[in-house]
């Protein structure tokens, strides 16, 4: 038996409900449709009264699960898309991540984006945002990159008493499969290392992962050996295991799908310049996707954002320094 | 069954007390803004004033229509609401003077304040989002099968041009849940009229637009006020659905205490929406001889004596201190990034 990403999330969700009577679902088709990607199928059936449609009002639902939440429930949201969640921003940076700060009352809503390109999804249903999120103080931001993360770290997020920015990356949705669910997991705000290598260190989360993973084999048939450390979680960042990784390899490649201006992949450099700057062999760099609007055309989207191919292009790059 | 005579009478009775108590929320409320302007305009206050002057007969008339355990998002000029719904003179002015004592503790100030748990609600101020977060609060009691309470927002005639305005509206007729929407029409969204931010005849034709029920009402009368606002509340306790009151009225001071508003139509404070519901009140008062001279003087002897006192019990409290602040913004403090990423702590230099 396998199970895919997407079923992890669902299976995820149906553990809190039956796990937690604080938790209900809240978001456009969740209910009886099953969410636009099914990420909640047959979820309303198995819990009557706790996985509700809402109005397209990304607005009013974010502030709704913000008002449960001080009541004692712990909202989770499923925006339909991540791109849809700006409707949301004021709720989710000004109300959501300033409440605990102001009242000293927990905020602990879950809101689910899901994020990232697909092939011809185009400008709109295509975006990154976990950067925006991650630089409001208040929020926590989570990318899981694999079956057994988007599992784990969906229901230790529901525990939490913040408001968590859950980005599940929706090109992972049906292919990234797993042989069964995990028992133990690596808590939030560690980094996983995902593969071992002592010439490079690509430092990387969501489905930049598995770019990075396929270009390090590539690698590997060249020589090179290369640490791949998947961050897991944006916010909090975990400085130590990427500071570790590059005191090991010398070389830093910061890697993701966002855009680059001001983003995650700045935010490592800027971290392990300001630290640990000796331990670099060669300047730091990173690849990001253009600074354009995510194209429609597979063509067009092939060359927007950073695959394998230009992932072993920078390394080798990086390598030959 | 008493004869229905003396249920009139008793009902009469419970009305008198009822106008009395609110009459004194609206003069503890304008005596408590007049303090607060003071304090302003001899820089005692950091950052804005925002006063409720002409305003107390709705204000007070939500306030009072609500039960303890019932929820309100008040609007910046809701001082007699707030008093009326269970707020104390200390924690409106310990938010004002940014006492590390008051419910803010010094993070945020003046309007915007709350206790969240006791169902008062610090506005953010971005007002039309606190709508919907009500909404999440009724929404949340219904789950926990807790019936049989209210929950009030109040805002004025510009977030109803706001998108989280029609949202939430919307939400809360979708869920059908027991929400007052109060509109205070004040003739100014800070220096915009009315003419720049709606074209619809009334604001109540909003309310029609999503299936919500509306009264309209003169806010500056308290008789009008507390009689649309008590049966409005009592319409949502009781299964009605969602509830709008729109009241017209004229705000008789500035946005804030830094603005002169010479911008105010004459016409406009000479017109009956310029009437001061307070004075109107009081008036009505007297007339009925339900107040006299000599207990209205002494009640405002009380509340000015109330005020002082409280002033100056938080003149002398500490003001917060930036070495014992915990600078978290989140309450897991294991996944707290500190000072991550900046290389300095940005503290003033220590008094010695």
């Amino acid at each position: 038996m396998t199970i895919t990403y997407l079923e992890a999330i669902r299976e995820a969700q149906a553990r809190v409900l039956r796990d937690d009577p604080r938790v209900f679902i809240y978001g456009q088709d969740v209910g009886r449709f099953g969410g636009a990607f099914k990420a909640t199928k047959t979820l309303a059936l198995e819990f009557p009264g706790r996985v509700l449609d809402a109005p397209i009002s990304e607005d009013a639902i974010v502030g709704l699960a913000v008002g449960a939440a001080i009541e004692g429930m712990r909202p989770i949201i499923e925006m339909q898309f991540a791109d849809f969640s700006t409707v949301a921003f004021n709720q989710i940076v000004n109300q959501a991540a300033t409440l605990f700060w102001r009242t000293n009352v927990p905020c602990p809503i879950t809101v689910r984006l899901p994020f990232g390109a697909t092939s011809g999804s185009g400008p709109f249903h295509s975006q990154c945002p976990e950067a925006v999120y991650a630089h409001f103080p208040g929020l926590i931001v989570l990318t899981p990159a694999t079956v057994e993360d988007a599992y784990s770290m969906l229901i230790e997020a529901v525990a939490l008493d913040d408001p968590v920015i859950f980005c599940e990356h929706k090109l992972l949705y049906y292919h990234l499969k797993a042989e069964k669910l995990p028992r133990e997991a690596i808590p939030i705000g560690k980094a996983r290392i995902a593969r071992e290598g002592r010439d490079l260190t690509v430092v990387t989360y969501g489905v930049m992962v598995h770019e990075a993973l396929e270009a390090a084999s590539e690698l590997s048939d060249e020589g090179w050996e290369t640490e791949i450390v998947d961050l897991r979680s944006v916010k909090p960042l975990d400085t130590d295991t990427v500071i570790a990784s590059v005191a090991r390899t010398g070389k830093l490649l910061c890697l993701g799908e966002a855009w680059p201006w001001g983003g995650v992949t700045a935010e490592i450099i800027a971290r392990v310049a300001a630290e640990g700057l000796d331990l670099l062999d060669v300047p730091p760099q990173r690849l990001n996707a253009r600074d354009t609007p995510v194209p429609y055309h597979p063509n067009l989207w092939a060359a927007h954002r950073p695959t394998a191919r230009s992932v072993a292009a920078a390394a080798r790059n990086l390598l030959r320094h | 069954m008493s004869p229905p005579v003396l249920e009139a009478r008793a009902e009469n009775a419970a009305f008198r007390k009822t106008i009395l108590a609110a009459f004194r929320f609206m003069l503890l409320a304008r005596l408590l803004d007049d303090k607060f302007a003071a304090l302003y305009r001899a820089g005692k206050i950091h950052g804005g004033v925002f006063l409720g002057r002409g305003q107390e007969a709705l204000s007070v008339s939500i306030g009072i229509s609500l039960k303890k355990n019932d929820i309100f998002a008040p609007l910046i000029r809701d001082a007699a609401g707030r008093l009326a719904f269970g707020e104390t003179v200390l924690d409106a002015v310990r938010t004002h003077m940014g006492s590390a004592l008051g419910p803010m503790r010094g993070r945020d100030g003046n309007v915007h304040r709350g206790k969240p748990l006791e169902g008062s609600l610090p506005m953010i101020s971005h007002l039309g989002a606190m709508i919907s977060v009500v909404n999440g609060m009724l929404f949340a009691r219904r789950l926990q099968n807790r019936h049989g309470t209210v929950g009030a927002a109040s805002i004025g005639d510009g977030a109803t041009s706001t998108g989280a305005f029609h949202e939430a509206l919307n939400q809360a007729a979708v869920e059908k849940l027991p929400l007052v929407l109060v509109v205070a029409d004040n003739q100014y969204a800070y220096s915009t009229p009315t003419s720049k931010q709606f074209a619809c005849e009334s604001l109540a034709d909003r309310a029609i637009g999503y299936g919500v029920e509306v009264q309209n009402v003169d806010g500056t009368d308290l008789f009008a006020c507390l009689k649309t606002l008590g049966e409005a509340v009592l319409r949502a306790r009781h299964g009605g659905g969602p509830q709008m009151v729109v009241a017209r009225l004229l705000r008789l001071c500035g946005h804030g205490e830094h603005d002169t508003a010479d911008y105010v139509d004459p016409k406009l404070k000479n017109s009956p929406l310029g009437r001061d519901c307070l004075k109107a009140a009081e008036e009505t008062l007297l007339r009925r001889e339900w107040l006299d001279a000599s207990t209205l003087a002494s009640m405002r002897r009380e509340v000015v004596r109330e005020i002082d006192e409280t002033v100056a019990q938080v003149q002398r409290e500490p003001a917060p201190d930036p070495f014992a602040e915990n600078w978290t913004a989140i309450s897991c403090g294991h996944l707290a990034e500190g000072d991550e990423g900046n290389q300095g702590d940005n503290m003033p230099a220590r008094k010695s």
